[in-house]
Order: C-alpha cells, then structure tokens, then sequence
C-alpha cells in the first residue's frame, strides 16, 4: 500500500504529461457524456413525471431496469453498430473519443432520466395543483418543475457522472485503449494491472477516487448553499 | 441521428487532431513488451502516420480485421494468420521478427527442471510431479503455442484439467499474476516475462529450445474486401517495418540490455 | 364587467364520487356577480371539492357545470385560486407572480409593472426580492393572494386561506381578502371558522355531507337558520374559532 502512495504522489507531484493527458481525456470523456445523457434524459424524466398514457408503469420499470445496464453489454452492442460491418461503420467513430462518449451516453441515459422521473413526480405532486390553477399546461409545468427541482438534479447528474468516470467494459471495447488516443483512467488502471505493476495501477486508482469525491464534495456545497437561500 | 454524432464526435475530438493514422490489430503480449513504444515513433517521425494500435488476443485481432476495423494485422499465430489469407481478409503475409516463450516456475521447482533446455522433458517432469500449472486457455498464440507443445511431448492435456492443470482463461499478465499467487509454472513469452514486475517467487525454469520460437506475421487488411482500408498509409507501414530500417529498430529494442525480438524479415 | 363575463356560474345536478364514495351529492346553485360567497361547512363536509369542481381542477362524475363565457385556452384565466398551504416556487418574491403573469401569456415588458403592483396591495413589496420559500407561512399566502390577483379575475376562490395560520396572519389576510372584494372580484371562500364567515361574507352556502342544504344572506343564516343541520353546526361550533 505504502508503494502505491508513494507512487501516486510521485505521479501527482510530477505532473507527469501523459498522465494529465490520461486524466484530461478520462475528464472530456464522461463529463460530455453527461451532458449529452442530461440533455435527452431529463426532458424525458420530466415528460414521463407529469404524463398519464397507457403503459406508463411498464416504462417506468423498464427505465429503471435500464439503470443497471452492464456497461460490457453497452459496450458490446455499441461496437456492434459503430464497426465498419454494422450499421454506423460510415462515420468511422469507432476507435476514438467520440465512440466512448457515443457509449458513455447511451450508459447513463436511463439514470438520469429514471432518477429525475423520480424527483420531477414527487415534486408533480405538491406543485400540480398550483399549477393546473395558473394555467400551466403539462409540458410547460414540467419544464418549470426541471428548473425548480434543480439542485435534486445535480444530485442526478452526479450519479451519471460517478457511473461513467468509473466503468471501463463500454470504453475499452469501443475505445481499444490506443496508447495517446483512447486511454483514459480505467483503461489505464486495468492495463497496468494486467501486466503486475499493482502500485501504479493502484496510484491511479486513487487519483480516479479522489476527482470522484471532488466533484461529489463542490456539488454537495453547492446544494447546501441553495438549499439555506432558496428553501 | 447524424448531425448527433457530429456534435459527438466535435466535442470528443483533441485539439490538432492526427489525419494521418491507421489502425494495427495486435495483441496483448506484443503491446505489453513495450515494443510498440519503441518503433512507432521512429515510423512516425519518418512518415509523419499514427499508427494506432489496437491490443487483442489473436484471435480477437484476426476478427477485427475480418469486420473492417483495422487497417494492418500484426500477429503471431501462423495457421491462422494462414486461415485469415485464405479467407481472401489479408493481401500477402510477411515473416517479421521472432521472439521466444520461456517456462516460468517457482523457486521451489517440485519437479526439478532447473536450467533445463529441453521444454518436452520439462513438461513432462511437470506432469510426473503433479506440479501445479497455469494455462491461459483463451486461444492466444501463446495459449495454442503450448497445446502444441504438450501434443508434442505426448501428452493428452485435456485429461488433467482442473488436477494440476489450470486452465484460467485470461491474458498474458493476469496469468502470471495468478501464476505467482499461486507459485505454479506457467509459459510465457519473454517481453512479458521481462516487463513483468509482480514476479514473486517466480524465475525462468526453461529457455533457448528451438521449439520455444514465436514467430512473428504481418497483413494488409484486403481493400478489396473492405474499401475503408487505408491502402497506402497502411502499405507504407508493412514496407518499413520489413524493410532494413524498421528491422534495425525491432532489433534495438532491448529491457536491461536484453533484445526481446529477432528481426527475419527475407 | 367587461364583455365575455364569466359570471354567473351555473352547477346543475352536479355529483363527484370517488373510491367508491359519494363526495358531491346532486348539487344545483348559481353564483353570480357581487356579495362575497361563503361555502359553509364541517370538516369532511365536501367544500374543498366543491371548489376544486367550480374551478375546474376536478370534473364531475354526472351534472354540469357551466360558465357564462366559456374560457378560452391559451387566454388569461379569468378566475383564480388560493390553497389553504401557498405552493411557491424555488424563486423571489416577485418572480413568483412574474411567473403567473407569463403563464397567462401577459408580453414581458407589461409583467414588470403588474407584478409590483400586485406584491403593493398586499403590502410585500419590500420582501419583493427574498426568495419565496423562506417567507413566513403568513407572508406566503399574502403572496399567494397577490399571485392570483395580479392579473384581475373576475372571480377568487379561496380554499380555507387561513386554516394553517396564527390569528394575526390570519387577520392580515382577511382584510387583504376584504379589500379585493370591495375592489369588485367576486369573492368565493370556503371555510368552516364561523366568525371569518360572519366578518367576510354576504351570504352563505351551507355545505352538509356533500349536499348543499341552505342558502341564506349572512345575517339571516346566523340568527333564523332554517335547517336542522345549519343550527346544528352553528351551536356546536365553538364561539371564539
């Protein structure tokens, strides 16, 4: 253990170039993912909070079955579509950044988009009321109550974020770990424990943690903040 | 659905992004030597084309290539590669280099083969001895490598699985850190070996067989049967590295002074 | 008034069942323009779905229920709501009855004025710029009160506006109430406080198990009550709620 610190902090204290690069392109990776998934997933919370239409439980349940999507399967599929014999091979993503955010994307969907259906419906249920007297059509209702719940979402997006920074079974079959190209942190970290050096793999594993916890910790505070101004 | 994977694809894309690059199918072991580090610089710096190397097991490699997905295979399995040249997948097979497999064992030795050379005596020590043994079993070269090896001394290997025999279904490096766990004999491939940092007990039982040669192949992917191809980047790549300039290169990669790869390019 | 009125409001034979329960039993009135109406009633009696029914929050389950100028989608309501609990968004003061204003379609450069103006009558403007949810209970329903009266309906209903609040709040919001009535709204209230009924209205609709079982000007109801049920209720009501 002493050695993987030390190395750790060798790394860190050295700044050392390939692995910011490492660091950069893991950060870009899942950060656009996230924004890609919250873009389409909370719309589609929120739509499904405030409709009624048949088959409603059905969707429900599948989208938060979708949550546990094993990320080797996304993997698998996506490699499927963007490979030159399937269907998407003539955009020719596959091996590089954009492939890994294409499955990052499709990965953390369903949490955002279950996760906010959950937070817009509790919040549907104490505003509906108030609303349906001003006049606020459905839509329009669930476009106010996603700005309104926006410190519970952040919360959402976190998750998202915190699923994507940490798998690597969808980026290391649609990525190919390329040296300088596609490696990112967890790719990195299986790599060099597949060839023994445990203490760098774990060195890494504890940077990964940390931006994890870092993130987690600014967005707690933010909500915090919020919480004590707004109520 | 496009316009999505642009906006995808812009906001993944580096800064400078390379134009020139090609896809090379490998495999594990190759990437993990570290040999790749060592030539595709000097490739790039000479021709200014990234050459993107895609780590697999061989037979995963030959896949890939077989749906389109790479430009290059560089591989080291030889009646496969030959399978894949059939199939019409490849243009022209050429020898590149070869290295060795070594039989690693625990300082223990239970069957005694220490600075052995003979690797079909050995095996079969193992076998008399019951000692404990590490297979990669996941149809690698290495992994058919030594199926032949144990046909070759006489020995149905299937019957002893799950006795002594050990078959894990992993890549080279977890093998040998099950391996050392597990203080168990194991065949690897040098770079790895070399490379490899997690070596508990473990030390070279048997070397130098003429038998213990892994010899090296590389393919253009057919851009007949696959018209993405990147034909002439991906030429210039096979002409280098069996050319005298990419051979010398494959040559001065050395771990502790040690030289991994045999150039034989004819 | 001005054209397109949409009082009276006419309930005919108007029932509301629900879990298998009859909450609204056969009701038939008129509300129409001028005295503040007062629903008069015991807990559980059905008022807050009768005025969830006349606003049109709930649909009958038989009857009708009609307005003199049917409302015309995507135009401003021309009634509005107070909940007995205000539900105000994570937003100021003035962003609050902004959004109301924007609901109704009013053009931004209008709301600005409209919404101050409203936040002046019920005496919040200087809370304009706190954040809504961290108002005191009282505060919030007056703010409740400007939400629904920024945009001048014809008609207010309040649902038990003072239930959840401390007497002084309360009596803040009564004379807030009082004020737009004299305004010329047309005001609606449901209670079960007999004195609020006695100091806000002008005449009361008494509600009993879902039926509407008397109607009288105030001061009749109060001293000659024609129904068993009505003096029932007025006698066991205790004299300072």
């Amino acid at each position: 253990m002493s050695g993987a610190l030390s190395t750790a902090l060798a790394l860190l204290i050295g700044l050392d170039s390939r692995l910011v690069e490492i660091v950069l392109l893991s950060l870009r990776v899942s950060l656009s993912a996230v924004a890609i998934a919250a873009l389409l997933g909370l719309p589609l919370g929120a739509a499904i909070a405030v409709s009624r239409f048949p088959g409603r439980q059905a969707v429900i349940v599948v989208l938060n079955a979708l949550m546990g999507l094993p990320p080797v399967v996304v993997g698998l599929l996506v490699y499927l579509l963007l490979s030159r014999a399937g269907p998407l091979g003539a955009f020719g993503i596959l091996f590089t950044p954009a492939a890994m955010v294409f499955a990052q994307s499709i990965l953390i969907l369903p949490i955002v988009a279950a996760l906010s259906r959950q937070a817009i419906e509790d919040a549907w249920r104490e505003y509906e009321e108030q609303l349906r007297s001003l006049g606020a059509g459905r839509m329009s209702a669930a476009l106010t109550l996603l700005w309104d719940t926006r410190f519970s979402l952040l919360t959402t997006i976190l998750a998202g974020f915190g699923r994507a920074a940490a798998e690597v079974g969808a980026v290391m079959i649609v990525g190919g770990n390329i040296d300088g190209v596609t490696r990112v942190m967890t790719t990195t970290i299986a790599l060099e424990t597949s060839k023994g050096d445990l203490p760098l793999a774990l060195g890494l594993g504890m940077i990964l943690i940390a931006i994890v916890i870092a993130v987690n910790a600014a967005a707690h505070l933010t909500k915090e903040l919020a919480q004590r101004r707004y109520g | 659905m496009r316009r999505l994977l642009l906006v995808v694809g812009i906001a993944a894309s580096p800064v400078g992004a390379q134009d020139k690059f090609i896809v090379l199918a490998s495999t594990t072991s190759t990437e993990q030597s570290g040999l790749f580090g060592h030539i595709l610089p000097v490739f790039q710096k000479k021709t200014g084309i990234q050459v993107r190397v895609v780590a697999l097991g061989t037979g995963q490699a030959l896949d890939l290539a077989r749906r389109g997905d790479a430009d290059v295979v560089f591989v080291h399995a030889r009646s496969a590669e030959e399978k894949f040249l059939a199939e019409g997948h490849g243009v022209r097979r050429f020898d590149v280099m070869y290295n060795d497999f070594v039989l690693i064992g625990p300082k223990s030795d239970p069957a005694e083969l220490s600075g052995g050379r003979d690797i079909l005596e050995g095996l079969r020590k193992i076998r008399a001895a019951g000692a404990a043994f590490v297979s990669r079993g996941d149809k690698s070269g290495t992994h058919i490598a030594e199926l032949d090896l144990w046909k070759l001394a006489g020995i149905d290997i299937a019957k002893e699985k799950g006795s002594w025999y050990r078959d894990t279904g992993q890549g080279m490096g977890p093998a040998l850190n099950t391996a050392a766990a597990m203080n168990a004999y194991i065949l690897s491939d040098r770079g790895t070996w070399l490379s490899f940092k997690n070596r508990g007990e473990l030390f070279i039982a048997v070397e130098g067989d003429r038998r213990l040669f892994n010899q090296y192949g590389i393919m253009l992917v057919n851009p007949l049967k696959h018209t993405n191809v990147k034909k002439d980047l991906g030429l210039t790549f096979v002409d280098w590295v069996i050319s005298p300039e990419g051979q010398k290169a494959i040559a001065g990669y050395r771990i502790d002074g040690e030289q991994l790869f045999f150039p034989n390019a004819k | 008034m001005s054209n397109g009125a949409i009082l009276p409001l006419r309930l005919a034979d108007v029932s509301f069942a629900a879990g298998g329960r009859t909450i609204i039993d056969r009701v038939s009135l008129e509300i129409g323009t001028g005295p503040s109406t007062i629903i008069l009633g015991a807990n559980g009696a059905g008022k807050s779905v009768l005025m969830r029914l006349m606003h049109g929050l709930l649909s009958p389950s038989s009857g009708r229920i009609d307005w003199n100028a049917p409302e015309r989608p995507g135009a401003p309501r021309k009634q509005a709501m107070v909940f007995q609990r205000p539900v105000m968004l994570r937003r100021s003061a003035y962003a609050n009855v902004a959004y109301a204003l924007k609901i109704a379609g009013i053009p931004e450069p209008q709301r600005g004025a409209l919404a101050r103006e409203a936040l002046e009558s019920v005496g919040l403007s200087h809370l304009a710029r706190r954040s809504a949810r961290v108002l005191s209970g009282g505060e919030q329903q007056r703010l409740a009160l400007a939400r629904a009266w920024a945009l001048h309906p014809e008609v207010l209903f309040l649902d038990e506006p003072t239930a959840s609040l401390d007497p002084s709040a309360a009596r803040e919001i009564e004379s807030v109430i009082k004020a737009f009535d004299a305004a010329g709204t047309k005001v609606v209230m449901a209670t079960h406080n007999l004195g609020q009924a006695r100091r806000l209205g002008d005449e009361i609709l008494f509600i009993n198990q879902g039926r509407l079982v008397e109607r009288a000007p105030v001061e009749q109801f109060f001293s000659k009550p024609q129904s068993a049920q009505a003096a029932a209720f007025i006698k066991g009501e205790l004299p300072w709620t």
